[in-house]
């Protein structure tokens, strides 16, 4: 994760401090769905592409970083190596009974994957109101990002909040 | 003193999946509806084998070498894991589209097409991607509400949309799709092998039998050899056909799909943007590729819960507690799971409950007593039995 200075959100009543009280005081207005960028063939790899809901919820950076680390995660489970070739390998001398005892590389990348999403909800996209939906959950053909909007909250501004520039364009 | 029971029952995410797909073993195991074939095939390889291990085996080995039998024997273990591997594992089903995420593509496709003239056809749903500078189509699939990732198909048998699909297999009894298409190539290459062996050992055999007691008396002695080379002869045509088959195609990184379709080689002259123009690379993509996961989720667990209510006055537990049998109409694979409220003498009715719901598989929720009467008729309907 990258240390950079993050400037702070300041959304007129809306401020969430962990994951439950999201869940608890929000109510979902819209999801956004970032599609698989097939340019490079069939291999998992979405699309950097900033969607324009987002525009006054998080900063691009932090998006498209976001997308990037996802991106590599992937590509590093489908990368066809010798690490995948000997597994294979080995696989097919057993008939394949050693996948009923092992965990395949892949299926351990998606726990750091499973892990990553959670530690970026917690730290960057819940306080945000937004929600990331591991890929996985969705057969891995988007990532759903759910836009929150606090349920409890009057829409005028409040005090003492100043609303500084929400986007970093 | 409320002791009643309350069941939970568990409902595993495969019991809710759309699609024709059975499901065996709470979900671990996943094949097409129709299984007579596959059947079949496992019939025909084992009677097969059994022949040989029974005829042929006993004289060779003295005869000849104990290797032939113990190499037929991990011939045969290897074919069969191959073979239940293909038909019981997920082919690469992609999971239909939620109702946000189909009607975000619904909007993105109105935006797209702009307005559409009444009485005008609207266009077909089609999205260009651009993969290693090949322009592919990416269908829409109406069943499944997704633009189909590239080499996806929606198998009609099965009804699901399989990634990188293949073909569907009768001989398995499933789709042959991105993740078992490995263990199929695997399966009919070591079934040719088996083929020929047994057929080779065959010819080996009768020869060697009737130099000693004549070619009469060896078909008369052993005549399982003679339904044996029967049943190899047709099949090694047919499935060293098919090997060489989806060799050609592995090593142009091609699906029986794109094959048929003439995709890659129609007028329009696309070019295969899969393809890495290097044999032994494709190969190496195909066979020893990672191992994909599924994306199903088949034994996750449906988040909503059928507890029933607790009955708090005694006389509805006392009346609960007598038609446990009847009223746990559970599916067959989900145990009752009592749980702090279970009272002694309730617990043998839960071993009844389940050689009952054992036999009444398809039932749904059971019903929730909310009054005595409701299920005294379910007392009386037992007591019939």
């Amino acid at each position: 994760m990258s240390k950079k200075k993050r400037r702070k959100l300041y959304i007129p009543g809306l401020r969430f401090h962990n994951l439950q009280e999201l869940r608890h005081s929000a109510s979902l207005a819209t999801k956004v769905f970032i599609q698989r960028d097939y340019s490079d063939g069939t291999i998992c790899k979405f699309l950097t592409k900033f969607p324009a809901e987002l525009d006054s919820r998080i900063e691009r950076s932090l998006f498209e970083e976001t997308v990037k680390t996802l991106n590599c995660y992937y590509a590093e489970a489908e990368k066809i190596g010798s690490q995948s070739y000997l597994e294979g390998c080995l696989a097919c001398a057993t008939a394949y009974i050693i996948f009923l005892c092992m965990e395949t590389r892949y299926e351990k990348i998606l726990k750091k994957i499973s892990m990553y999403i959670q530690e970026q909800n917690e730290k960057i996209y819940a306080p945000r109101g937004l929600l990331l939906t591991d890929p996985i959950e969705r057969g891995m053909r988007v990532i759903e990002i759910s836009i929150f909007e606090d349920s409890g909250s009057t829409s005028s501004s409040s005090t003492g909040s100043s609303p500084s520039s929400a986007t970093a364009q | 003193m409320s002791a009643v029971m309350i069941t939970r029952k568990v409902t595993r995410k495969w019991e809710k999946l759309p699609g024709k797909n059975t499901f065996c073993c709470d979900g671990r195991v996943m094949m097409a509806r129709q299984k007579g074939v596959f059947y079949l095939t496992l019939f025909l390889i084992v009677g097969t084998c059994s022949l040989f291990f029974a005829f042929e085996c006993p004289y060779l080995a003295v005869h000849l070498s104990p290797a032939i039998p113990v190499f037929a024997v991990l011939l045969f273990v290897f074919v069969v894991a191959m073979l239940l591997r293909t038909s019981f594992s997920d082919p690469g089903v992609l999971p239909r589209a939620l109702p946000e995420e189909a009607n975000f593509i619904e909007m993105e496709i109105e935006a797209a097409n702009g307005n559409v003239m009444a009485g005008q056809r609207p266009p077909p749903r089609i999205k260009n991607v651009q993969i290693n500078n090949q322009i592919v189509k990416l269908k829409y699939c109406y069943t499944c509400k997704i633009f189909r990732p590239p080499r996806a198909s929606h198998c009609s048998i099965c009804d699901n949309c399989v990634d990188r699909f293949d073909h569907h297999c009768p001989w398995v009894g499933n789709c042959v799709g991105k993740r078992n298409y490995r263990y199929f190539y695997l399966f009919t290459l070591s079934l040719s092998l088996l083929t020929i062996y047994i057929f080779a050992f065959n010819i080996v055999h009768v020869v060697l039998r009737s130099v000693d007691s004549g070619f009469m008396n060896t078909l008369k002695e052993t005549p399982g050899t003679v339904l044996e080379v029967l049943v190899c002869f047709f099949t090694l045509w047919s499935v060293v056909g098919l090997t060489g088959f989806h060799t050609y195609l592995i090593s142009l990184n091609q699906t029986t799909n794109e094959d048929i379709k003439g995709s890659w080689s129609g007028k329009n002259r696309v070019q295969n943007p899969y393809s890495h123009k290097n044999f032994i690379k494709n190969c190496c993509e195909v066979l020893c590729g990672p191992t994909y996961p599924s994306v199903l989720d088949r034994r996750g667990v449906m988040l909503e819960d059928s507890t029933r209510p607790t009955p708090s006055d005694a006389s509805a537990a006392s009346t609960y507690k007598s038609t446990n049998p009847v009223s746990q109409t559970t599916k067959s694979s989900a145990p009752l799971i009592p749980n702090e409220h279970t009272p002694e003498e309730a617990k043998p009715s839960i071993g009844a409950g389940t050689q009952k719901s054992t036999s009444s598989p398809k039932e749904e929720k059971p019903p929730s007593p909310t009054s005595p009467n409701a299920v005294a008729p379910a007392v009386i309907k037992e007591s019939a039995h």
